[in-house]
């Protein structure tokens, strides 16, 4: 499933599909937990200042640099301190961390060693969304042999370092993907956000100092000390280290898991032979969210992009989790927003007005404009009730307590910016102009 | 008298279960197994029961307002007993692109089920994103994922449902 191109050797994914690609014996003999021993050798803020020079960034959605988060934990806290993986996959065309769950959950668990070895940590919680139900039982099995063969338990691998490691599995809450809500629904609660700062370095789990890494950031880590910093950070970009795993999924031929390097575009993830393999017959490329459903959606003209934090940045969108979703020609913009909005009223935990609000306002809305029941104040409505949960740009200084407002109002405000040509002719016609086919090529479900 | 919740199997399952997930939690902090504990009183009773929420709290330390706030907060806590077969439906965008509406129709035809409705064998929800865009359309049937799935695939899937 997984493939690379420009000269780089997959990382991350090497082993997917290999059999027993999962167990602590097929792990080691590609040389696992080689990285963790190299850790044991250094002083914790030795291991910390690696990862910095290494440029590996959260794979989470944010994109905020490994090394720096894990520097803010304060080394003089009394309290216990906490690592939480992130494991809480849920951005609609998102999916790649499942695959390293279950074909690879110990280079994850190395990275938790690793990470919770350099802060501190003696205790972890895996949060895997609920309804994972055999990444979780992979991922278990994998904890089980990791006791067993001394990694984790009283002596982290022969070093007086005790490490316990617990998973635990959400119950279908989006929003617990968000940093502070997951330690909400650690502790036990319904899974509000809390407002920041204090940020979870300093008040996190408990109240205790706690970082909070997603799957694939944590699965990075072993590789910046079996390859080094140096080789690790030139791999990427001069602020991106390191590889990414990016999911293709949409109107594509052969949608997928693929692992790239920081310099591929978007155009030749689409239509490369070793990636998407192009569009169907016939069909063109007319939209692409290239990081999760929040993502600002690109227009067919502007796929010449890396698929990166900054360079997309630059396009006032974002590489957040890696989700690209490609809609082709046939596909109508309305409906595709509607769905997406849909999905933001639903998981909208209902602590903030405008969130609480908003969401189902915008959902309203576009149900009402793709029925034909759409009037001439729509429109401008529904950008009102957009930049009320979140104005735009720039991104990320919405109106609510966490980022789920942004998520929700900034594919509205890119989709009436790319395509309100398409949103006019629904109203003007008072119909939608794709009938019933308003899903694209695949659309007919046989 | 009232019917006990649990059968002694039951019981011995809910007892060990219990002190595991408490074992994984600093000793004041009990409460933090709400989530796991309110999973194994659904895997043995199929749902959550009243009487099961007060269990809960009362091994968790809380109250029953506060479990049942909990439960009433994440989708996949049952507070109404659900049909044999929860059958979830993926309808998110990259699902909708490959057919997922047709499929959930087909779905709704063949069960005689509007989502969201339930019958003693199956209960049938328009669920979101279950992370598996990549091979869709997809639907999960009690947590067991099923992908890329076509008429005849699903077919095969929901005979083989006693």
């Amino acid at each position: 499933m997984a493939s690379t191109a420009k000269g780089i050797d997959p990382i991350i994914s090497a082993a997917w599909g290999k059999p027993q690609s999962w167990t602590l014996d097929s792990y080691k003999k590609r040389g696992g937990y080689e990285g963790l021993k190299k850790a044991l050798e250094m002083q914790p803020a030795a291991i910390i200042d690696e990862v910095k020079k290494s440029n590996l960034r959260g794979r989470g959605g944010a994109g905020f640099p490994t090394g720096l988060k894990w520097s803010f934990v304060p080394k003089d806290s009394p309290k216990p301190k906490y690592l939480a993986v992130n494991g809480d996959e849920s951005e609609p065309g998102t999916f790649k961390d499942r695959y390293i769950l279950e074909d690879d959950p110990h280079m994850m668990l190395e990275g938790i060693a690793i990470a919770s070895y350099a802060l501190g940590v003696h205790t972890c919680y895996v949060y895997l969304r609920g309804e994972f139900k055999f990444p979780a039982e992979r991922c278990q099995a994998a904890i089980d042999e990791a006791y067993k063969a001394g990694i984790f338990g009283k002596k982290l691998m022969g070093k007086d370092f005790e490490l316990n490691c617990y998973l635990v599995r959400g119950a279908g809450a989006y929003i617990c993907g968000e940093e502070t809500a997951l330690l909400e629904s650690l502790e036990g609660k319904k899974g509000w956000p809390r407002l920041k700062p204090p940020f979870p370095a300093v008040v996190g789990l408990f109240g205790s100092p706690t970082v909070v890494n997603n799957v694939e950031t944590l699965a990075s880590v072993p590789h910046v000390f079996t390859g080094g910093s140096d080789w690790y950070a030139k791999l990427g970009t001069d602020k991106s280290g390191g590889t990414r795993l990016v999911c293709l999924s949409g109107t594509v031929n052969r949608p997928g898991v693929y692992e790239v390097s920081m310099f591929t575009t978007l155009a030749e993830l689409i239509y490369d032979d070793k990636y998407g393999r192009g569009m169907p017959a016939g069909r063109k490329v007319k939209a692409v969210i290239p990081g999760g459903s929040s993502a600002p959606v690109l227009g067919a003209d502007e796929l010449d992009v890396a698929m990166e934090f900054e360079a997309l940045k630059v396009k006032q969108t974002m590489a957040g989790s890696g989700g690209v979703i490609v809609m082709d020609d046939s596909t109508c913009m309305v409906r595709s927003l509607w769905r997406v909005a849909r999905f933001y009223a639903e998981e909208s935990c209902g602590q903030c007005t405008p969130c609480r609000e908003g969401t189902p306002w915008q959902t309203r809305l576009l149900r009402k404009i793709e029925e034909g029941r759409g009037e001439p104040g729509d429109i401008d409505m529904l950008s009102n009730v957009a930049s009320s949960i979140a104005p735009y740009p720039p991104i990320g200084l919405g109106n609510t307590i966490c980022a789920l407002g942004d998520a929700a109002a900034l594919p509205t405000h890119s989709f009436l910016m790319r395509f309100k040509d398409e949103f006019e002719a629904h109203i003007r016609e008072k119909r939608c102009p794709f009938g019933d086919k308003p899903w694209g090529s695949f659309g007919d479900w046989s | 008298m009232a019917e006990p919740l649990f059968t002694p199997e039951e019981q011995k399952k809910f007892d060990a279960g219990i002190a595991e997930i408490i074992s994984h939690y600093p000793s004041d902090r009990k409460s933090a197994g709400m989530l796991p504990a309110l999973r194994l009183l659904q895997e043995i009773k199929g749902w959550l029961p009243p009487e099961g929420l007060r269990l809960v709290a009362k091994h968790l330390e809380v109250t029953p307002e506060r479990a049942y706030e909990v439960a009433s907060f994440y989708v996949m806590y049952h507070l109404k007993k659900p049909g044999k077969y929860v059958v979830d439906v993926c309808t998110n965008l990259s699902c909708s692109l490959w057919g997922a509406e047709k499929m959930l129709a087909y779905l709704e035809e063949k069960l005689g089920l509007k989502a969201g409705e339930a019958n003693e064998k199956f209960t049938l929800r328009e669920t979101e994103c279950l992370a598996s865009c990549g091979t869709a359309p997809c639907l999960q049937i009690n947590e067991d994922h099923h992908e890329s799935l076509t008429r005849a695939k699903l077919d095969a899937i929901l005979a083989k449902l006693s």
